[in-house]
């Protein structure tokens, strides 16, 4: 229970800091590779206080971290809460694609009996059907 | 063939869910498969084990609609609401609310169905009450207030290693 509430708050957290395009930016950025604050505020044409402002809401959600030791402190993406995210999206995306892929046989199977007119479809069908059977 | 069988979640402004997939059928067959009641209870069933004993469309302005769904647990919830707007066969607009209500108020769905070299692509966009309300639905288990699509997601975690004890 209290494990699935962390979920919770680490998936809100998670969202919340992916729902701002420069973050995603920043994130797909150091997908490619680490990088320090300098390297990410040039493509972005914005001030490095600004960037290290988007910095610290990814860190805060556990997206990114930061060296500590080495004097430029590079970023590196934290690949386990996304991966978290992209489970949670997935269930989503599985219930609807379950409804969805049901709906695709039906539409086949609709087209096949031509249970509604569209002709140019039952011709076509019927034509393959033809062809089909020598 | 492009986009066929790909489905895309977006969340566009603060009150909106967008849902669009592309089908390989003209719209009049999909638009039949979202409007005949012997039609919806085949396909709208969610998960595997669950079915749809209950589906009544009365297909007009103003017209009514209830669509009951049933677990293995002979758990029940119900879907229901009035249609604002019905344009044969290219789009609805219905409220919509829940029984158990997992969400407060009303939602309004609009679903159009856009034909083109015989594939329709259908978008479901659900208009919550407010963005509280909305991010309630997000939050609730139906999905998360995500400001990008699957797709997006997708391709930045393609471009990940695999993160380590998952």
């Amino acid at each position: 229970m209290d494990l699935q509430f962390q979920t919770s708050q680490q998936l809100d957290a998670t969202f919340a800091a992916l729902a701002d395009p420069t973050r995603r930016a920043i994130l797909a950025r150091l997908a490619s590779g680490e990088a320090s604050v300098k390297e990410l505020a040039e493509p972005f044409d914005m001030s490095q206080p600004a960037i290290s402002k988007h910095l610290r809401v990814l860190e805060r959600a556990g997206l990114i971290s930061r060296s500590r030791d080495a004097q430029r402190r590079p970023c590196h993406i934290e690949a386990r809460p996304l991966a978290e995210a992209n489970r949670w999206l997935e269930r989503y995306r599985q219930f609807w694609e379950a409804n969805f892929q049901r709906l695709d046989s039906l539409l086949e199977e609709m087209k096949s009996h031509g249970t509604v007119s569209p002709q140019n479809v039952r011709t076509r069908k019927q034509r393959n059907t033809r062809r089909h059977k020598r | 063939m492009r986009n066929i069988g790909k489905m895309t979640l977006d969340t566009p402004s603060d009150r909106e869910i967008v849902l669009t997939r592309v089908f390989d059928a003209p719209r009049q067959l999909v638009f039949e498969a979202y409007t005949k009641p012997e039609l919806l209870q085949r396909w709208l069933t969610g998960r595997q084990d669950h079915t749809m004993p209950i589906c009544e469309i009365d297909l007009r302005v103003g017209g009514a609609y209830r669509y009951v769904w049933r677990g293995p647990d002979g758990m029940e919830m119900t879907s229901k609401g009035v249609f604002r707007e019905v344009i044969l066969p290219e789009r609805l607009v219905a409220t919509e609310r829940f029984e158990p209500s997992w969400y407060e108020g009303e939602g309004v769905n609009t679903t159009t169905f856009v034909e083109q070299d015989g594939k329709t692509t259908v978008t479901l966009t659900i208009q919550c009450a407010s963005k509280e309300v909305r991010d309630g639905i997000l939050k609730s288990g139906m999905e998360r207030g995500v400001a990008f699509s699957f797709d997006q997601l997708e391709e930045m975690l393609a471009s990940l290693p695999e993160p380590k004890g998952l």
